[in-house]
């Protein structure tokens, strides 16, 4: 067995409206900063032993798909690394 | 007819289901999502409040707790089950109805009466109702955007599954009588099977005269036979 950590970035599809991110977004330029758009992910980091990546990313995209992100409204990416044990 | 309503660690208007189902002359137990639904459960109440604090998503880590696998085997055998606000997320969650409520538009947890038109007058929830009809129900959530992808909406709206829309007191649904940006101003809707149905409105908080309307009781009355 490989120790591994799993990156997941959860985020909205395209077109669905993320009023958090816009409400930063405003905060922002009343700070004074210039900027054309703000879009914000969840970020999940996965410890897990598998016997390689290939299952490692198989397992996490499972967790994903089963509850971190949520199929209707969320996009989500995976990358599995080693991990010092 | 014994109405279960499922009380999770954060619920906190699954009393006031309780009192309001009794109102109606329905039996209705709290039950304690750890213990498993009552054998003799012939309906089901998932009450609004905040289960597990809203972590990761309003009523994700509840639609995946294990009374909900015996909920859904109670919906396939026909028994009724409604989602409230809360309930209506977790109902979403657990795929009891397409769709999903995310952030309010307004980016705000909102308190306020607003003003719902029965879409389909042909439900167990809404046949105490004329199609059409204006109720005045409170809402109470900082989650409560329908989103679902178009196609997917137009298969609802083809199929008769929206059971209410925000609309203004005249009943037009307008963007300003939308409360949180629902997508078409749909405010609840039902599952496959139309015994199964959420809403981000609350009927329970209008069931006594004394108290703000009655507005509600027709929604709750599904349970009543």
């Amino acid at each position: 067995m490989t120790a591994y950590t799993a990156t997941v970035t959860v985020r909205l599809k395209q077109g669905v409206l993320d009023p958090e991110a816009e409400t930063t977004q405003r905060s922002l330029e009343r700070l004074g900063f210039e900027l054309e758009d703000l879009r914000s992910a969840d970020q999940f980091e996965v410890d897990l032993d598998a016997a390689d990546a290939s299952s490692a990313e198989q397992r996490v995209t499972e967790m994903t798909e089963r509850l971190l992100a949520n199929p209707t409204i969320h996009d989500y990416e995976v990358a599995v690394a080693e991990r010092e044990s | 007819m014994t109405v279960a309503v499922v009380r999770f660690g954060g619920s906190n208007c699954d009393r006031d289901t309780v009192q309001a189902l009794e109102s109606l002359g329905v039996d209705a137990d709290l039950v304690w999502h750890e213990d498993g639904l009552p054998e003799d459960t012939d309906g089901v109440v998932l009450p609004g409040g905040f289960s597990y604090g809203d972590y990761l998503r309003a009523g994700a880590m509840a639609a995946r707790s294990p009374v909900m696998e015996e909920v859904r085997a109670a919906a396939e055998d026909g028994v009724p089950v409604l989602g409230v606000c809360n309930g209506a997320q977790i109902g979403c969650e657990a795929n009891f109805t397409p769709g999903a409520f995310t952030t309010n538009a307004s980016a705000r947890f909102q308190c306020e009466h607003v003003h719902v038109r029965v879409e389909n007058a042909d439900t167990p929830w809404t046949r105490d109702y004329e199609a059409g009809e204006v109720l005045e129900l409170p809402i109470a959530h900082g989650e409560g955007r329908f989103e679902v992808d178009d196609d997917r909406l137009s298969a609802l709206e083809d199929d008769d599954r929206i059971l209410f829309r925000y609309c203004d007191e005249s009943g037009a649904a307008t963007d300003d009588a939308n409360p949180n940006g629902s997508k078409h101003n749909v405010a609840g809707l039902t599952g496959d099977r139309e015994h199964v149905a959420v809403m981000m409105p609350h009927p329970e908080r209008v069931t006594l005269a004394d108290i703000g309307g009655t507005d509600g009781r027709g929604v709750l009355s599904a349970f009543a036979d």
